[in-house]
């Protein structure tokens, strides 16, 4: 704890170690227990009068070795520990780890758990992107958005509880397919949902896209453009955003997405208004997604044959997906034990918000909390 | 109280014992008229043993089953790997380029750790790999020198492929930093460092990321154990003998 206290006071910025102040520059701590952060994230502002000279991100608060549990755990074991990275993605998560598992061992699930997965997938990505605008309006200012987002989220959680009985952390896929086929009634049911949330969406855009305080507080903050995203690897909407077309769905796909008609909606201006909208317009390519998933489910087996001990042969592999918010990656190394050698998990939020510092630079305080927001971090998952 | 105490210790050594005694007797001799309250316990529990024997057998004859299979995951074995561009890293580098292969799909390429920074510049500049997707490191405590590999997984928007690049350094010992090369490689760096004690050499602002300054040791070693750590940890802090 002393340790850390060194760069409250300014230390850690090299220039000013005496005890004169100086009048041009202010060290601002901001969090982490500070609603605008998202969680537990502390960001050291260096400021001159209200202008950001630079930032420094203090992480690890949520930190629980993650990796280390990876490497003594057997493979199937380590599934549900994933959905506790990024919690309001859960699905997506273990939908990244099973795939990565089932590359490792060389299976592939059969086709009917490949749609429950982008069903599922999908849905969870519409939850995410709810929590994220609710959360984002409400740091700018807006409180309604979070009610709507909230209210509507609960109807996708309904379903993930019905099909799997746990709402946030679902653990909802096995290794080699899915544990439960879909319950009677569940593509009547997600249609239902689709038709529920189409209008919802519309809601959200007639609060704030032309929304005057919206629009002033959004538009030309936190630019990030196309080669800056690619320099720091960052991924997801935010490099969406800055013009890239770019999804891991369609540039490397997985799963059943091959087989489904969608768009990558761009930004042009990389701003954090078009951030916003690239999410929102993703919102109506999942529930395309969605809609054309259950229409063409087909009937057949959910598991593909998984030995019941795994043990994966020598070797290390790459596997990485379009989260709702970025390239999740594993990378896995096997030494032909029952357990992983080394579990690296590739987390989209901790490489995202790397890009803080280039984002806020020259900017107002205030905008520093438009821009955690729009980069959509999830401090356990950046923490691990 | 102590009789109270005694009154509740007996108990169960009297009734550990006629178990115990049980067992081995009736192994010995089975018939003891005295305790014959106590065989009829002893009985299912000789007799239970005899039950889960034909379940083990059968667990045996799944494991004859699995050494059929293992032929199939002999099948992926890393491939040879070449293109152009491996060629000529080969032609200019020589043996510092060790190993070119492709597992399962997925090309890698293993590198001496004097000319990585090099390789990836070339990769960069020459084959347009401009996303550095993740660096990190593993811990091979059993190899004589070099320790650990570090990997750097990239990819290329133009092309849509992914290569990882790998190199070995011995504990210690440092290697230079990517940032120069990806700004991504920060923090990516940063945790390395703090997760593994890996040196990177030219880095902005080496320390740690996730743990606090003043953590002891690395954990994603090998050898690094997470019981004695975590009591060193709560003796010192909270004064208590140990957090488990």
């Amino acid at each position: 704890m002393v340790a850390n206290d060194r760069d409250f006071y300014g230390d850690e910025w090299g220039e000013r170690t005496s005890t004169v102040l100086d009048a041009d520059e202010l060290v601002l701590n901001m969090g982490p227990q500070h609603p605008s952060t998202h969680g537990v994230l502390r960001v050291i502002l260096k400021l001159d009068g209200e202008k950001v000279l630079g930032t420094e991100c203090v992480i690890g608060y949520l930190h629980r070795g993650v990796e280390k549990i990876g490497e003594s755990r057997t493979y199937t074991m380590f599934a549900p520990y994933v959905d506790r990275m990024d919690y309001v993605a859960a699905v997506s998560n273990g939908l990244g780890y099973c795939q990565a598992v089932e590359t490792l061992i060389n299976v592939e699930a059969p086709p009917r758990a490949q749609y429950i997965r982008v069903i599922l997938a999908e849905l969870q990505r519409i939850a995410s992107h709810q929590v994220w605008l609710g959360t984002h309006a409400l740091d700018i200012g807006a409180m309604t958005p979070l009610f709507y987002t909230f209210r509507d989220r609960e109807e996708i959680l309904k379903v993930f509880e019905k099909y799997c009985g746990a709402r946030l952390t679902t653990h909802a896929f096995r290794i080699g397919g899915c544990q439960y086929d879909t319950y009677d009634g569940f593509e009547k049911e997600v249609k239902k949902l689709c038709d529920f949330m189409e209008p919802k969406f519309g809601e959200y855009e007639e609060l704030l896209t032309t929304n005057r305080i919206w629009v002033e507080r959004t538009k030309g903050v936190g630019i990030l453009n196309g080669d800056d995203c690619k320099a720091l690897g960052v991924t997801g909407p935010v490099l969406r955003a800055a013009g890239v077309k770019w999804d891991l769905r369609k540039a490397q796909p997985y799963a059943a997405y091959p087989k489904m008609d969608f768009e990558i909606p761009v930004g042009e201006n990389g701003d954090t208004y078009d951030r916003y909208m690239v999410r929102i317009k993703e919102l109506h390519q999942s529930l395309r997604i969605i809609r054309q998933a259950v229409d063409s489910i087909p009937a057949g087996p959910i598991m593909a044959k998984v030995p019941k001990v795994l043990k994966p042969p020598v070797g290390e592999i790459y596997h990485s997906i379009e989260a709702p918010k970025g390239e999740l990656g594993y990378f896995i190394v096997s030494d032909a034990s029952l357990q992983p050698y080394r579990m690296r998990i590739r987390p989209p939020s901790f490489i995202n918000l790397q890009a803080l510092d280039k984002m806020v630079r020259g900017m107002l305080v205030a905008d520093v909390v438009a821009v955690i927001g729009t980069l959509d971090i999830v401090l356990g998952e950046v923490d691990r | 109280m102590p009789e109270d105490n005694k009154a509740n210790a007996t108990p169960p050594s009297d009734g550990t014992q006629p178990t115990k005694t049980p067992a081995t007797e009736a192994k010995v001799s089975s018939p003891n008229p005295p305790q014959s309250p106590a065989n009829p316990e002893a009985k299912p529990a000789v007799a239970v043993p005899t039950t889960p024997k034909p379940a083990v057998p059968a667990g045996a004859a799944a494991a004859p089953a699995k050494p059929a299979v293992p032929p199939k995951p002999a099948g992926p074995t890393p491939q040879p790997w070449e293109n152009e561009f491996i060629q000529r890293l080969k032609k200019v580098y020589g043996s510092g380029i060790r190993e070119a292969s492709t597992y399962l799909g997925q090309n890698y390429i293993t590198v001496d750790v004097s000319i990585v920074s090099e390789i990836l510049s070339a990769y960069r500049d020459d084959e347009a790999f401009d996303y550095l997707v993740d660096l990190t490191a593993v811990h091979y405590p059993k190899r004589e020198k070099l320790e650990f590999e570090v990997i750097y997984i990239l990819y290329s928007f133009a092309k849509n492929t992914r290569v990882r690049v790998k190199t070995q350094v011995a504990n210690g010992a440092s290697l230079p930093s990517a940032v120069e090369i990806w700004p991504t490689a920060n923090w990516l760096e940063r945790e390395a460092f703090d997760m593994f004690g890996i040196r990177f050499d030219g880095h902005p602002d080496l320390k740690r990321i996730l743990l606090p300054d003043g953590w002891q040791g690395y954990p994603l070693r090998k050898d690094y154990g997470i019981l004695q750590q975590d009591n060193a940890w709560v003796q010192g802090n909270l004064g208590i003998e140990s957090g488990q």
